[in-house]
């Protein structure tokens, strides 16, 4: 009896064990996609000072760049999950996955006033968008990385207003009402997500007195060429 | 606020890029339900896992050692039987809900049940053979073949899972050590003793590996002490007072529960 149990016992122990090795592996991979994405987010950053709603087109090709980096990351950390279990390890990967979600969208908006694609975001870390393709992105990251764009955004209003950038404020406004109405049609459960999206409409709120600042004292521009861009 | 921007022309201009945000987000919308629902559906069955589990390990204390053959066996193939019944009505459905996905991802909702099956199982395991149940044996209980009733499946046991059930398995054999002390019957749990003796000494390899686990240690520990002080006494007054006795001193005094505390 008593070698039966100290052999099955021992056999899990060696089976753990290389799950544990393999968890270490998963966290140094993901240590330098932290650190890229930091690299992202520091070029990005840069669009909240006086002269950054200028340089848009040069930083976000830079931060193209450094996602080019991103994507052999998401290859390496792929290699390492075998198949099926991308859910047992997925706590390492999360938060940066959500922070590079949230960066691809601020690209995106930032050149085109869109929300991107869940395929464009996924592409451009090197990932799938369902699970039957590959290594993918939750969608829960993905939805998380809009919302903190959102809370990205409603900094930039205040910021475009000190550059003297009256127009950003209005798109954004228009921005993220929409997306609040996208995420009105979820059904989340009381999860993580769902405390995030609660956030959403302080975000709103202050786009929207940033907004009403400039409407009552006429610094609204009064040219509809912000109104025709915005529905474009 | 909704009057007053509703009066702008912004929302009716607005409306392509709403409406092309509505559409993504309805994709979202059935995605995220789709999950949902398969999680609430899992932990249902789950919960129906537990409720049936905790009856098979109910009927299994009525075992004594110093029953006839036919009662123990009537025993254990009720329990059996009951099972089988698990297996085909709850797990069979689980993996089919499970085919195609990382059953990780739905772990949170499945290991309740699971853990509790596993801790009937290798109870009903232990009284059969007075061995404990390996993992492989758990798995083959787990793979569907197709027949007429069933659709092929395979449900894979996780060893995270496998070892927490069988933590638990220790509070039913003190249990079962204690039942049959009170009941005159001894031999039994000077058994159960050494297993569960070994059974601990296995379990500190691992550490720190499994979260859940550390706390069921704790447990672990407690069961065996019982256990252990019981088997003391047996062996200390065993040879001063005769059986029947022997029995109330150990239930009725208290002082197994005592000396834990």
């Amino acid at each position: 009896m008593t070698e039966t149990i100290t052999e099955t016992f021992t056999e899990l122990h060696e089976f753990l064990a290389a799950e544990q090795q393999l968890r270490e592996d998963i966290r140094f991979v993901v240590k330098d996609m932290e650190q890229t994405t930091r690299e992202i987010q520091k070029v990005l950053q840069a669009i909240h000072q006086p002269q950054g709603l200028k340089k848009v087109p040069e930083l976000c090709e830079s931060a193209r760049k450094l996602f080019e980096a991103v994507k052999d990351q998401t290859k390496n950390l792929s290699d390492k999950i075998p198949v099926n279990q991308y859910y047992k390890y997925h706590d390492h990967w999360k938060f940066v996955f959500q922070k590079l979600m949230f960066l691809a969208a601020l690209i995106v908006f930032l050149e085109s006033e869109n929300l991107i694609d869940r395929s464009v975001a996924a592409e451009l870390i090197g990932a799938k968008v369902n699970k039957e393709d590959g290594f993918h992105v939750d969608l829960e990251d993905f939805l998380m990385g809009l919302l903190q764009l959102a809370s990205e955004l409603s900094r930039l209003s205040v910021n475009a207003v000190i550059a003297g950038d009256y127009n950003k404020p209005l798109l954004i406004s228009a921005f993220l009402s929409n997306l609040e109405s996208g995420f009105r049609l979820l059904n989340l459960k009381n999860d993580a997500l769902r405390k995030r999206f609660d956030a959403l409409k302080y975000d709103l709120k202050k786009v929207e007195e940033v907004v009403y600042d400039l409407s009552i004292r006429g610094l609204k521009p009064k040219d509809t060429s912000v109104l025709t861009e915005l529905t474009n | 606020m909704s009057t007053s921007t509703s009066i702008e022309p912004e929302v009716d201009h607005g409306n392509s890029k709403k409406t092309e945000v509505v559409n993504k987000f309805r994709e979202f919308q059935s995605d995220l339900d789709g999950k949902h629902d398969k999680h609430e559906r899992l932990v249902k069955i789950s919960r129906d896992v537990t409720i049936e589990s905790k009856r098979i390990i109910f009927l299994l204390h009525r075992y004594r050692e110093g029953m006839s053959d036919t009662e123990k066996n009537k025993i254990l193939e009720e329990g059996n039987q009951k099972m089988k019944l698990i297996q085909e009505n709850k797990f069979h459905l689980m993996a089919i809900e499970l085919k195609n996905e990382d059953p990780n991802q739905f772990m949170r909702a499945v290991s309740p049940g699971l853990q509790e099956y596993l801790e009937a199982l290798s109870f009903y395991h232990y009284l059969e053979k007075g061995l404990l149940i390996s993992l492989n044996e758990v798995q083959n209980q787990f793979v569907f073949n197709s027949s007429e009733k069933l659709e092929s499946a395979t449900f894979k046991v996780p060893a995270e899972e496998y070892l927490l059930g069988i933590a638990d398995l220790s509070g039913e054999l003190m249990r079962l050590a204690i039942n049959n002390i009170t009941a005159g019957k001894f031999d039994l749990s000077f058994k159960v003793c050494e297993f569960l003796q070994v059974l601990l000494s296995s379990f500190s390899l691992f550490g720190n590996t499994i979260k859940e686990l550390n706390r069921k240690m704790t447990t672990l520990q407690q069961s065996l002490r019982k256990v252990e002080n019981a088997c003391y006494t047996l062996r200390v007054r065993g040879c001063e007072i005769p059986t029947h006795i022997l029995a109330d001193v150990i239930a009725g005094s208290g002082k197994i529960s005592e000396q834990i505390e």
